[in-house]
């Protein structure tokens, strides 16, 4: 369960993220939609606690992201965007670092290790040197390792980028596969049809605020276009320049 | 402290299956320093048995004009042979570099020899030419020979002692003992070794932060339940252990390295056995938490691999600066000097090859002082670790 209340983030004279606010409760998939540079990734920054507001507040399951950051953490498995692997470990060992570092015991590192490549399908190419693997593979192997320490809440950071058809579609087995199991699941992208395709609630932001946060039928009636798309369009038209 | 272990044994297995990282650690800085080393000292060597064995052979215009002169410089180990027929011939030989040095005895030689006026005997190199000079010098120092014999020859003839022309002896007392020597040359040893050691975990700096930035890995680390300063503690002890183990390495094979080199031959004979190693391992160590902390520190503030790259050339060399400045200046060891490190590895380890005595005292502030700048270094790092602009 995520709660994000009225937070700000300038970079210098850029104001990336001015006022978003929305939740993300559990056992749901939420999107968060907006053009390149809308302030997504700000904002899911901010969520994983690498970067901290300078206004406003989030929590994660009650817990406030600024002053217990180490707890929030603990309730969070991220997928930052363009997220790299060490390319000289086997995909295994990739993961099986993170588990260690979440301070699983030995045996409880294989047990979850052997669950994420099952539950993300990498059995093939689990104990290969990731040096020269796919984009889909990479981003297969990125997730699972978000999910050493079975966080609650999972935060996917444009998860899709880069990824074809087949990987796409696994990698929404994936997401639903989180959703079923009770997980709150917050992923942001650029592309609408994708949004809709799976998600139980939409954020649409764009110059760093939040135009729509609704369900797909609800951005349908509000912007009154019953196509998605020009529904997406309208809605960023309607937070106006920044 | 299992975080800490975690992230080390990551950071050790992950750099040790890179081959550019383990060349750099296990390959280039432990031979690098014996390469070069064995390198100058073979270079020396060669020179120094060149000068004294080496028969020059001189080319000599108008040999029988003065016979004796001829026999004289043979008997110094200088082949008098044929060269150019004349002066102008001979000027313009030396001046092509076909020959080094040519002596031309004029006609009037025997005369002049005969009347007790100055005979006038022509040398002619090109002193500019460094190489060709060694070889007027001794030319010219064989003839200033035959000069001294002669006059000595003369006062004889009048019944003065040719003591009369010798008014001061001067004898030199050197005191410098074969191992005192070899502290020159092997001076610039622990240059080597600092230099081995900062070179073993250099790349394993860069791949822990500038290298897993722009790998996009630092982000997804940092968003893991864990404390900042455990990553950077253990990213810092992994590369102390690849500098450490590159310093023991470069230890080994300047051991190994300097059985085969001929120093004896060279009037040295370095207090470098086992013992020595061991004891210069200790006394250097501490200077690796310094050399890890700084490396990384550096290397947290640049971009990319290749600024960091940049930035850790200068990081490697500036170590030699410290002994640099008092060398030039030919300072003794003081106590102040201690607490400079690099300098205080220097002119220990240079007392341990001296085989002189080593003042506890000193390695006691240059262990300590080395260890407390190590750890504050390290301190800033992880202080750097908690800022959100680390991700660039």
């Amino acid at each position: 369960m995520i709660t994000v209340d009225g937070i700000h983030k300038s970079f210098g004279k850029v104001r990336a993220v001015r006022g978003v606010s929305f939740d993300a409760p559990d056992g749901k998939i939420t999107g968060l939609l907006g053009p390149n540079g809308a302030g997504k990734s700000t904002t899911l920054r901010i969520l994983y606690t690498v970067l901290r507001p300078d206004e406003g507040s989030a929590t994660i399951n009650g817990i406030n992201v600024v002053d217990d950051s180490l707890a929030a953490r603990k309730c969070i498995g991220a997928l930052p965007h363009g997220a790299g692997l060490y390319p000289h470990l086997t995909a295994r060992e990739n993961i099986a670092y993170y588990a260690k570092l979440c301070g699983l015991s030995n045996d409880a590192v294989d047990e979850r290790v052997e669950h994420l490549v099952k539950l993300l399908e990498i059995d093939d190419f689990a104990d290969r040197r990731t040096k020269g693997f796919s984009q889909g593979q990479r981003t297969k192997v990125s997730i699972a390792r978000s999910l050493v320490h079975n966080p609650q809440n999972v935060i996917l950071d444009e998860p899709s980028n880069g990824l074809d058809v087949m990987a796409t579609r696994s990698l929404r087995e994936v997401i639903l596969k989180l959703k079923d199991a009770g997980h709150c699941v917050l992923f942001s992208s650029h592309v609408m049809q994708e949004v809709a395709a799976l998600c139980d609630d939409i954020v649409i932001i764009a110059n760093g605020k939040v135009a729509i946060d609704d369900s797909t039928d609800g951005i349908r009636e509000r912007t009154g276009c019953d196509d998605l798309e020009d529904a997406f369009v309208k809605a960023i038209e309607m937070v106006g320049p920044a | 402290m299992r975080t800490l272990l975690t992230v080390f044994a990551k950071e050790v297995v992950d750099n040790f299956r890179d081959r550019r990282t383990l060349a750099s650690a296990l390959i280039m800085g432990p031979l690098f320093g014996p390469m070069l080393f064995a390198f100058v000292i073979n270079l020396s060597l060669e020179r120094a048995l060149d000068d004294t064995d080496r028969t020059l052979e001189v080319p000599v215009i108008g040999q029988q004009h003065a016979p004796n002169l001829m026999g004289y410089l043979n008997s110094h180990n200088i082949a008098v042979v044929e060269g150019p027929a004349t002066r102008d011939a001979a000027i313009t030989a030396v001046n092509n570099g076909e020959r080094d040095v040519i002596v031309v005895v004029p006609e009037s030689f025997g005369e002049q020899l005969a009347d007790m006026v100055p005979a006038r005997v022509e040398l002619i190199s090109d002193q500019a030419n460094t190489q060709a000079e060694r070889d007027a010098r001794r030319v010219r120092t064989a003839l200033h020979g035959y000069n001294q014999e002669l006059a000595m020859l003369r006062l004889v003839a009048r019944g003065v002692s040719p003591q009369v022309l010798r008014p001061i002896n001067v004898d030199e007392v050197d005191v410098s003992t074969p191992s005192g020597r070899s502290a020159m040359l092997l001076g610039m040893m622990s240059y080597f070794f600092i230099f081995a050691l900062l070179m073993g975990g250099m790349y394993l700096a860069i791949d822990t932060t500038a290298g897993e930035r722009e790998r996009g890995s630092l982000e997804p680390l940092l968003s893991l339940p864990v404390t900042r300063d455990q990553l950077m503690l253990g990213k810092i002890a992994a590369t102390c252990v690849f500098m450490a183990v590159s310093l023991l390495l470069s230890l080994c094979s300047f051991f190994v390295a300097l059985k085969f080199m001929p120093l004896e031959q060279l009037g040295m004979t370095p207090n470098f056995g086992p013992a020595v190693v061991v004891a210069a391992f200790f006394v250097l160590a501490p200077f690796v938490l310094l050399g890890a902390s700084l490396m990384t520190l550096v290397a947290s503030f640049t971009k990319s691999y290749k600024e960091a790259q940049t930035w850790l050339s200068i990081v490697l060399v500036a170590p030699t600066l410290p002994i640099l400045i008092v060398s030039i200046l030919t300072l003794r060891p003081q106590l102040e000097f201690m607490f400079v490190p690099s300098l205080s590895q220097h002119l220990l380890l240079v007392d341990m090859i001296k085989n002189e005595p080593v003042n506890l005292i000193h390695v006691a502030i240059s262990v300590s002082s080395t260890l407390a700048i190590g750890a504050a270094l390290t301190w800033i790092c992880a202080r750097l670790y908690r800022r959100e602009g680390l991700l660039g």
